[in-house]
């Protein structure tokens, strides 16, 4: 660690993983839910289930965002961050509305929390992905404008670079983008419209940005290839990111009231999606095979070369799987899309998380890397997450295989739930492997607590 | 310049300009190249429809672009060749005159586009119009992309920022502007002229 400032990333990172784990045991309740129709009912309904595992998702991956800016920024900009006192309120008020938030979701009914929270003024709620409670959406709001504010002077009064601007931009683009989780027209097309500037510009388009410049910054360190080379190739991947992901929105467009063109335009952007994420790998394997350093901390470097891979398979040919207009016409909303949905959010943004978390965490306890022992239990736990994230993918690809050819094709289409309780062993198998999931998770958060013979950082 | 100056080796070592410029150029292509694949499948499945709609075009000032931008192209290569031999403000003057033509190009296109929408077609009138209004407008984009990228080279060009021997940017620049031009080359007789 080169600068004090850069310990405020330390809860951040800690609280990610703690929801992290949240995330996955809701998961897991879920996915019994699946094949135990009233498992916990009613105390946990399947939907609220289904919430509180996305939002905890979103939520965590947000707190890692920011844990990697406040560690990344100073040491970019090279100068202390502009108030760590400020990152450290932000952090406990984000963390404390969103416990908050999902104690609502948990405690009373949906509805009912809806009213509570002045849903009746500006109605935001009730929307995928989107439905935290008003004082919620403004609570993030005000915290994403704090933490920018405070990035940017950090920047502003130190060394600009490649990878803190790419980092910036997509950071504002995250608050902006976010802006359009308050708009929700009552006429249902403009509402899917508008609420896909949230959820796909995010994901395809402003996070991936976010993404890269974690990327390159852990790939700097570790190499220490040239900062000119990885930025150049930093900027070829963002610009592919934003030629195709922003027009690529168009392959959520394909059937919900809007102009026919968007198929065209979907089908071919978002065709072409998945190159820069294939950039991303080519980039992270040369880097690494062009190293001019090796770093001790080769789990980190497994994470980063991870990433590469599991992003362009999750989110590039995952996502190129259903993403043509008349393959989507089948395919939509059915277990391809979840499928799809667990390996894309796996590969780019949880890996990204973790990598950056892999390589940061050991410098904010001083040490330039964990003992060797502790990094072989995080290699384990890289294959268990990622071994049995590619199985619960493939089960619930083979699920929505079926689902569709049952459900939606042939001469006599079975019924939803008919269709469902074809398939019911997929899901048993999925279940499976999310158990294994867990088990990699938890030989993660053991490998920080892992002793052993240690190297002091430089 | 003279084609002597150049040596083998160097047309073949790597290609000019920024190597990332490439890469870019290649996603272009390929972008382009999608669209122009998917124009041809919808063509073949509406031969008619498309005939008919294609005879609106107005060939003339398809044509009349077409030469503008090759000469711009043109243009181009003699900025090259003059920074290639020290002349930093020949090489600006060439560059000046490629922009203008682009700024040509972009003028005939904008009165071409007022007349379809005055006649009150749109990317919804129907799938030869949105392959049309389409590819021509995300061209159209690429054309004022390569002059802002040409201004830039101008002016820097303008300020003796370029040598013989240092001129990578000018390189760039070109190679980026005959893409916009190659696309023009194939885009005009694809959906202007091939009935």
């Amino acid at each position: 660690m080169q600068f004090k400032s850069q310990a405020v990333a330390k809860p951040y990172f800690i609280a990610a993983i703690a929801l992290f784990v949240g995330q996955i045991l809701f998961g897991l309740i879920m996915g019994f839910q699946y094949v135990v129709g009233d498992f916990l009912f009613p105390e946990i309904p399947f939907n609220v289930a289904r919430m509180v595992h996305t939002n905890l998702l979103i939520v965590w991956l947000l707190f890692g965002f920011m844990g990697a800016a406040y560690y990344l920024i100073p040491e970019e900009a090279e100068t202390e961050l502009f108030s760590p006192r400020l990152a450290l309120i932000t952090f406990w008020v984000f963390l404390a509305a969103g416990a908050l938030t999902v104690v609502g979701y948990l405690a009373v009914p949906y509805a009912t929390l809806a009213e509570a929270t002045g849903n009746n003024m500006l109605a935001t709620m009730g929307r995928e992905f989107l439905e935290q409670p008003l004082p919620t959406k403004i609570g993030i709001v005000v915290v994403a404008l704090v933490f920018l504010f405070n990035i940017s002077m950090t920047v502003l009064k130190g060394r600009k670079t490649s990878i803190s601007l790419v980092l910036l931009l997509g950071l504002w683009g995250l608050a902006v983008f976010f802006l359009f989780s308050f708009y929700n027209p009552s006429n249902l097309v403009l509402d899917k419209y508008f609420w896909w500037w949230t959820v796909h510009l995010w994901v395809e388009g402003v996070w991936e940005l976010i993404l890269g410049a974690m990327l390159a910054f852990v790939l700097i360190k570790i190499t220490g290839v040239d900062r000119e080379v990885i930025e150049k190739w930093l900027y070829v991947i963002i610009a592919m990111t934003l030629i195709t992901g922003i027009i690529g929105t168009g392959h959520h467009y394909f059937w919900i009231g809007t102009p026919e063109y968007w198929q065209w335009f979907g089908s071919v952007f978002s065709a072409l999606e998945p190159i820069p994420f294939f950039m991303m790998t080519v980039f992270a394997f040369n880097m690494v095979n062009r190293r001019r350093r090796e770093h001790p901390n080769k789990a980190a470097t497994l994470w980063a070369l991870g990433t590469g891979v599991m992003a362009f398979l999750g989110a590039g040919v995952w996502g190129f799987l259903h993403t043509l207009a008349p393959v989507n016409f089948y395919t939509h909303g059915s277990q391809i899309t979840a499928a799809h949905g667990h390996m894309a959010f796996y590969g780019a943004y949880v890996m990204v998380n973790l990598t950056m978390i892999s390589y940061a965490m050991p410098m904010l306890r001083g040490r330039s890397a964990n003992s060797p022992s502790a990094q072989v239990l995080e290699m384990w736990s890289f294959w268990l997450m990622t071994v049995s994230i590619v199985f619960i993918t493939l089960f619930l690809t083979a699920a929505g295989i079926l689902q569709i050819w049952l459900q939606r094709m042939g001469e006599t289409p079975m019924s939803f739930m008919a269709a469902q309780d074809q398939i019911m062993l997929f899901y048993w198998l999925r279940e499976a492997a999310g158990f294994v999931f867990l088990l990699g998770l938890v030989l993660y958060i053991w490998s920080f607590f892992k002793k052993g013979e240690v190297q002091t950082a430089a | 310049m003279t084609i002597d100056t150049i040596t083998p080796d160097e047309i073949l070592a790597t290609p000019p300009g920024d190597l990332a410029i490439w890469f870019f150029i290649f996603a272009e292509l390929l972008a382009f190249g999608v669209f122009f694949v998917a124009y041809a499948f919808a063509r073949a499945h509406n031969v008619e429809l498309f005939d008919e709609s294609q005879r609106q075009l107005d060939i003339s000032s398809g044509a009349i672009n077409t030469l503008v931008l090759i000469t711009s192209s043109y243009f181009m290569v003699r900025a090259v060749a003059a920074i290639k031999q020290g002349l930093s403000r020949v090489c600006a003057r060439w560059i000046a005159a490629a922009i203008a033509l682009g700024g040509i190009f972009l003028a005939i296109k904008l009165v071409e586009f007022h007349d379809k929408f005055s006649a009150g077609i749109s990317l919804s009138t129907n799938t030869f119009y949105m392959f049309y209004l389409s590819l021509t407008i995300f061209h159209f984009m690429h054309v004022i992309l390569g002059m802002v990228i040409l201004a830039a080279v101008m002016l820097k060009a303008r300020r003796g920022g370029y040598s013989a021997q240092n001129h990578t940017d000018v390189e760039t620049g070109a190679s980026y502007w005959h893409m916009v031009d190659l696309l023009w080359i194939i885009l005009f007789p694809l959906v202007y002229v091939i009935h």
